[in-house]
């Protein structure tokens, strides 16, 4: 059934039975392996406690929300999801807009230093963070002392770090998407009298919202996941999730199905925030990166 | 012409070109200076976050630098090549220390892109063609992707616990495989579970430019190679691989890279102790730098690294680029 009278048109020979089958096992596996956790996160995060404590239960001996409504008063998860709305969604916008107009100078300009510049940009891919954390929390600390700015500890500090950790992809699949809308049009837009500015607003963002949309989306999600500088970074009241989620597995006693709940309800904006826009990720990397 | 070979860009353009504009003539920028200006936010930032301190971290490898002089590092000793000598004398404690981490994160990161390369092409491969339910497969395969790190990794982590996760209900409980239920977060098991949510988390990222890439393939290669008889292994072979050389070469690059300065995963599964087995190179500099207060020796140790890493990447671009052009003529 698979091979359907589709994929015949597509590929003028039909696909052999002997390929059809190994398909089925292979993407049936795949797709066991890849919900096996969301089932396990699922299930449990509406369990109650001792389903959990004691030896695990495929199915819940009873079905309670009770996990749901205990979340939020183990740890204060509500301040902790509103840091993590702010810093990933401040240094999100950020990024996009910085990466648009770095991208527009490399894609529209001959200048001196721009192979240096991609590549520099680049290679900060390749740093281990664990290089630049120690030296990094120094200079917050010394820019604090020096002109009263809080970065270390502040929400400020952690946006700013985070939007460089997305940034350099960011150039990079935009410069891509860029030089893929011709440039005729921005000429003509500038023309017609826009400036330089003008024509990236006006006509090469519009051409590029796909590759916009991936990026910010790429953006967000670099951000809402990272835990090592957010673990040194914030205090009590800049936690973000990241460490916060771990609040629930210092007790003496772990609540694993509020540890579940509390994973789920991270993960719910992320990721139908991902599966809404992924085939601006895959559009925008089929232009953009893959090259 | 051109907007016609990229239907999705050209679609959405031509309103905004033909849209008269007012002519504007204020805050113009001398075309000499303008790309400069437009870069100039992304180099401050990377200046600010990556190069600067890039620098003060390879300073402070040639420093003493404990707890005593946290507040002032700048008037910490000068340690000259000690903390180096310290982190290569693979006689003493903390050099084996280093070396053990270094060929565990080898080990892992082998592992690791291959089995995520393999798996996402194979799934980019049998998904190049449509389906029933293509869509929808594609959509669940990108759900680790997209899951926070620390959501999934807490959750492989429950899976594994010894007496309430689901892995030891499996393979001791349900199956009998093993006499007793085994440690999956401490001693040598721990290498495979890291491994597993390693490949879980990474190999969806692979599926996601395999599939990019496959898409840019023309289609008319693989009817030109039907009508010449070519089946299915051989379109495989002589036309999908190497179709894909250029978006494996970033894409294995990147993998590597991602897994080799794995932090997260290994952080939050076992927390700030990685056991022995699964002591990645960064949980092991981190923990040498904050746990045991010495900072000079883990700026030493994290400059190795970079190191390494410069010299497998710029072998490595070396290699795949000269097969590449060889493989053009």
């Amino acid at each position: 059934m698979s091979s359907t009278p589709t994929t015949a048109r597509r590929s003028p020979m039909a696909a052999p039975r002997s390929f059809v089958w190994s398909r089925r096992i292979f993407l049936t596996l795949l797709t066991g392996f890849v919900l096996l956790p969301v089932y396990v996160m699922l299930s449990s995060s509406l369990k109650p406690l001792q389903d959990v404590s004691g030896e695990f239960r495929w199915l819940p001996s009873g079905l309670t929300i009770r996990p749901y409504i205990d979340i939020w008063s183990t740890v204060p998860l509500a301040k902790y999801f509103v840091n993590s709305l702010i810093v990933a969604g401040a240094a999100t916008v950020l990024s996009v807009v910085i990466a648009i107009f770095a991208a527009y100078g490399v894609s529209r300009y001959r200048f001196r230093g721009k192979r240096l510049f991609t590549v520099t940009v680049l290679s900060t891919q390749m740093f281990p963070g664990i290089l630049f954390l120690l030296p990094l929390f120094l200079i917050y600390v010394n820019i604090g002392n020096s002109t009263g700015i809080a970065l270390f500890g502040s929400r400020l500090g952690l946006i700013l770090t985070y939007l460089t950790f997305s940034l350099p992809f960011s150039i990079w699949m935009l410069i891509g998407y860029f030089e893929s809308v011709p440039r005729d049009l921005d000429e003509a837009a500038m023309v017609d009298g826009c400036g330089p500015l003008g024509a990236l607003f006006r006509v090469v963002v519009p051409a590029a919202v796909p590759g916009i949309v991936a990026v910010a989306v790429y953006a967000f999600m670099t951000a809402w996941g990272e835990v090592l500088f957010a673990s040194v970074m914030t205090n009590d009241t800049t936690r973000t999730l990241a460490v916060g989620l771990q609040g629930y597995a210092t007790q003496n006693d772990v609540y694993w199905n509020q540890v579940m709940a509390a994973s789920l309800v991270v993960s719910v904006p992320v990721v139908a925030g991902f599966l809404l826009l992924q085939r601006y990720l895959v559009a925008g990397l089929t232009a953009g990166a893959v090259k | 012409m051109t907007v016609t070979a990229q239907p999705a860009v050209g679609k959405e353009a031509p309103p905004g070109a033909t849209a008269p504009v007012p002519r504007r003539r204020t805050g113009r920028v001398r075309r000499g200076a303008l790309p400069y200006l437009l870069l100039l936010p992304a180099l401050l930032l990377e200046l600010l976050v990556h190069l600067v301190p890039m620098v003060i971290g390879i300073v402070m490898s040639f420093k003493e630098l404990t707890q005593f002089y946290i507040r002032d590092w700048g008037a910490a000793p000068w340690a000259a090549f000690d903390n180096y000598s310290v982190s290569v004398d693979f006689d003493a404690p903390i050099g084996k220390a280093l070396l053990h981490s270094f060929f565990v994160t080898c080990a892992f990161t082998v592992l690791s892109v291959g089995l995520c390369w393999l798996i996402g092409t194979t799934a980019a491969v049998y998904m190049q063609e449509n389906f029933r339910g293509r869509g929808f497969l594609r959509a669940v395969f990108l759900v680790p992707y997209a899951l926070p790190v620390y959501a999934a990794v807490i959750t492989w982590a429950f899976m594994f616990q010894r007496d309430n996760g689901l892995v030891n209900h499996v393979l001791h409980d349900q199956l009998g495989l093993t006499d007793s239920p085994s440690f999956w977060l401490i001693g040598d098991n721990s290498f495979v579970a890291l491994l597993v949510v390693s490949v879980w988390k990474g190999w969806p990222f692979a599926f996601l430019i395999v599939m990019a890439g496959l898409q840019n393939i023309p289609k008319e290669l693989y009817e030109a190679a039907s009508i010449d008889g070519a089946g299915m292994l051989q379109q495989l072979r002589r036309i999908t691989l190497p179709s894909l050389r250029p978006v494996n070469q970033v894409l294995v690059l990147v993998l590597f890279l991602w897994t080799f300065n794995d932090f997260n995963t290994p952080f939050v599964l076992f927390g700030r102790a990685a056991p022995d087995a699964a002591d990645l190179i960064s949980i092991h500099i981190y923990q040498s730098s904050f746990v045991t207060w010495n900072f000079g020796a883990g700026s030493a140790m994290s400059v190795l690294l970079l190191l390494f890493l410069l010299v497998v990447t710029g072998v490595y671009l070396v290699l795949t680029s000269r097969g590449r052009r060889a493989a053009d003529v």
